[in-house]
């Protein structure tokens, strides 16, 4: 071929076709080449250091020993370590202690921020703002008392409100009128609250016993907000009518705080106290 | 087909065909030996070269107690002179960056590529190395003979001799380049005791490698493949741009000079085909057919042709600083009707004063604040309204100062949490506070209110303030 080859001189390989289209032998360029066998060399390199080859049911290991995991892990390491410092002397403080050492307290709350999220989040809020149903922990009304400790308990034990359905003893004109007097933060006005045994829970005032965790009636702060279209009175008619946690009574409200005791552990609910604590409303 | 019958279409194609073989790249299959010579671009060359040195000595300069200049990353601050500069501040070297691009723009519209030319480290650092290899190995015929040669010891010693200084400059490059960001003295003696850390090492390691390629072996290759200035900067280039130009009008049709010719029967234009602003040229390009996308407008050439032009007796600039409009008999448009030096000039005083600005309002105490916005705002039992924020003082001063937060809005306006402050110096000290007012005192949704945060420093009162907003029930 390399005889008769009508285009001689110019690299070609010796394949033509229609008699002029003809394969040359240039090289690539030299950068080329060398990225070419660099990166191969690279790719060799990486398998002896690196977990690659598949060989049989798992990779080959890679003699640096590096795996995702242990990368992972040592990172978590890191943050626990980080931790640890301000950890070890949480655990023999309560909460009221932590609150007041302003270092400790700014690492509680940035540090147990993400288990709030998880836990406390989905109900509350992630800013404590509360939802439908559910109460703010932003505000300094507290059902049960805002003291640090009282939080604490709140989270461990749970909470359950109980307030029995008064449709069977108020007509439904009675009710309007002592929802009326609610609304307006002046429950006393309406003498039904005394005959009709309200002062028993709310209190002879009608600002609610933490003890039993009823509800402070002359804030204007309300434990079940209004839903949509409704007034603030309606809702409070509604739950004088039907109740919280009546069993009785299948419209009753409902309003249950599970207890958190056995999942998390002391130092955890000691830190979301006190993070619940900041959200401005501890007492 | 033979030649007889063309058809138009062939013709067209051969003229392609004909301008392409004068279209000559260098791919670097050939190592340009660049003849070297003086001249007075040569020397302006060095002049705008030397402003490297800055480079090299600038870390060592010392400003009190630290390094005068130091980007020190870990600490997230910068040390220029007397000025700190957070991360606070950073909107400043966006401005700063915008008025180097527009820098290099207005500079590439006036005079082309005179930063590839004079002031770009591939060039400078590629003109040290070459001006090496003259040093050690000869002029570039020589240069070209000893590549070829075989490996004796001559040529070996010569060899490991130019090596050897080519790293040694590439290892001080990566550590020159390293001690702007990390306290230069500390350095040396860290580098040696192996205690400077992993950055510092990859960071030399990446600019000595960097350095001894770039500038030891791909040299014009980079600025043919991998800087993207060189494309970009071709196409700010216009016709009233000054470029090294070969006046064509004079020099063509070029020929040797004929011996025993006299001046005046000359039939030949004044290039003498010397090929003297090829062998200097560092980037292989033929000025000749124009200015192409290899020249880097250095200037080199017109040094070569200057020195022919003498010899001969034969009026100099045959190649110079020209622009196309002139060439081609017209005249330059002076600089004020250009617009874009207009446009160009207007965003650049525009970066230059949002600098200034900056740089004058560059306040010792600084204050952020941050509105919650889960719950916007609740309500508390006695009947005010509660907003939560968070503030972050940051202090530039050197030393932690007690600050005092004031919060000015509607009557009855409480500041809950603000008391006993620290603020850490060179750092961002945050504390959440809250806001009570008198639901009856809050006259819409949104009252506007003012924070201030107050501390003293070696007698002297610094202050800063924001604005927030207070955010209550609508009605
Ligand atoms: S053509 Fe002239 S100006 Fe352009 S790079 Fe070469 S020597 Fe420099
Ligand atoms: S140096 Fe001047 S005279 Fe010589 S070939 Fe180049 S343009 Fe022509």
């Amino acid at each position: 071929m390399a005889d008769n080859n009508p285009f001689p001189g110019e690299n070609n390989t010796g394949h033509i076709w229609d008699d002029n289209i003809r394969e040359l032998a240039n090289p690539p360029p030299r950068w080329w080449m060398i990225a070419f066998w660099a990166s191969i060399a690279w790719f060799l390199g990486y398998g002896v250091l690196y977990p690659m080859y598949p060989i049989g049911q798992k990779p080959t290991e890679g003699v640096m020993g590096w795996t995702q995991i242990k990368e992972y892990q040592e990172g978590l390491d890191e943050v626990v370590a980080v931790r640890a410092e301000f950890e070890n002397q949480l655990k023999d403080m309560s909460a009221k202690d932590i609150l007041a050492n302003p270092g400790l307290a700014d690492y509680t709350v940035a540090s147990v921020k993400v288990l709030f999220g998880d836990i406390c989040a989905p109900c509350h809020g992630g800013g404590g703002q509360g939802g439908p149903g559910f109460p703010v922990l932003a505000d300094d009304d507290w059902l049960f008392g805002g003291t640090v400790e009282t939080i604490e308990q709140t989270i461990a034990m749970g909470r359950k409100g109980i307030m029995t359905a008064h449709g069977k003893i108020l007509s439904d004109d009675e009710a309007d009128k002592l929802a009326d007097a609610i609304a307006a933060g002046n429950p006393t006005s309406d003498p039904n609250f005394l005959q009709k045994g309200c002062i028993a829970c709310h209190g002879m005032d009608g600002k609610g016993m933490q003890m039993l965790g009823s509800a402070n009636l002359t804030d204007g702060i309300y434990r079940f907000v209004p839903g949509e279209g409704e007034s603030i009175k309606d809702s409070v008619k509604q739950t004088i009518l039907h109740g919280v946690n009546d069993v009785t009574d299948p419209q009753t409200r409902e309003a249950v705080m599970p207890s958190f005791g056995d999942r998390l552990s002391k130092d955890e609910i000691k830190k979301l106290a006190v993070y619940v604590y900041k959200f401005g409303g501890g007492q | 087909m033979s030649a007889e019958q063309k058809s138009p279409q062939q013709s067209a194609v051969d003229e392609l065909y004909d301008e392409a073989e004068h279209w000559n790249l260098n791919t670097g299959e050939e190592t340009i030996h660049a003849k070297r010579m003086g001249g007075l671009w040569r020397n302006i060359k060095w002049l705008s070269a030397s402003v490297w040195i800055l480079f090299f000595i600038a870390p060592y300069l010392r400003w009190g107690d630290r390094q005068a200049i130091l980007f020190d990353i870990p600490n997230r601050q910068f040390h220029i002179l007397n000025t700190t500069i957070l991360p606070q501040d950073f909107w400043m070297l966006s401005l700063l960056l915008l008025f180097f691009a527009l820098l290099l723009a207005v500079s590439t519209a006036l005079a082309g590529r005179i930063y590839c030319g004079y002031f770009c480290f591939q060039t400078v650092w590629t003109d040290v190395f070459t001006w090496l290899d003259e040093k050690l190995e000869g002029t570039a015929p020589k240069r070209r003979k000893l590549d070829k040669a075989k490996l004796d010891f001559a040529k070996f010693r010569i060899k490991f001799t130019k090596h050897l200084i080519w790293l040694l400059i590439s290892v001080l490059t990566g550590i020159s380049f390293v001690a702007w960001f990390y306290d230069a003295f500390d350095l040396w003696s860290d580098f040696f005791n192996l205690q400077a850390g992993s950055t510092a090492y990859g960071t030399i390691a990446l600019f000595t490698v960097g350095t001894y390629v770039l500038a030891g072996y791909m040299r014009e290759q980079a600025c043919f493949w991998l800087c993207p200035y060189a494309r970009i900067q071709g196409v700010m280039v216009d016709n009233t741009t000054l470029v090294p130009t070969y006046d064509f009008k004079r020099g063509e049709p070029r020929g040797r000079i004929v011996k025993g010719q006299s001046e005046d029967e000359r039939t030949t234009g004044d290039c003498v085909d010397c090929k003297q602003c090829i062998a200097v040229c560092p980037t292989g390009v033929d000025i000749r057919h124009g200015q192409q996308e290899g020249c880097i407008t250095c200037g080199l050439c017109i040094d070569a042709c200057d020195l022919v032009m003498e010899k001969l007796d034969r009026p100099k600039g045959l190649i110079r600083y020209e622009s196309l409009d002139v060439l081609e008999g017209g005249e330059n448009r002076p600089l004020l009707k250009r617009p874009r030096v207009w446009v160009y000039g207007l965003i650049m005083s525009a970066a230059l004063a949002g600098i200034g600005y900056g740089l004058s309002t560059l306040d010792a105490l600084e204050l952020k604040v941050i509105h919650a916005r889960q719950p916007l705002f609740v309500l508390l039992s006695n009947g005010s309204i509660q907003n939560k924020y968070t503030l972050k003082v940051l202090n530039k001063m050197t030393k932690d100062v007690p600050v005092k937060i004031t919060a000015t809005g509607p009557e009855g306006l409480i500041l809950v949490d603000a008391d006993g402050i620290t603020a850490k110096h060179g750092k961002v000290t945050p504390r959440t506070v809250f806001l009570r007012v008198p639901k009856s005192n809050l006259k819409g949704e949104n009252t506007p209110i003012i924070f201030q945060v107050e501390g003293e420093e070696s007698g002297e009162v610094f202050v800063g303030t924001r604005k927030s907003v207070f955010i209550g029930p609508k009605y």
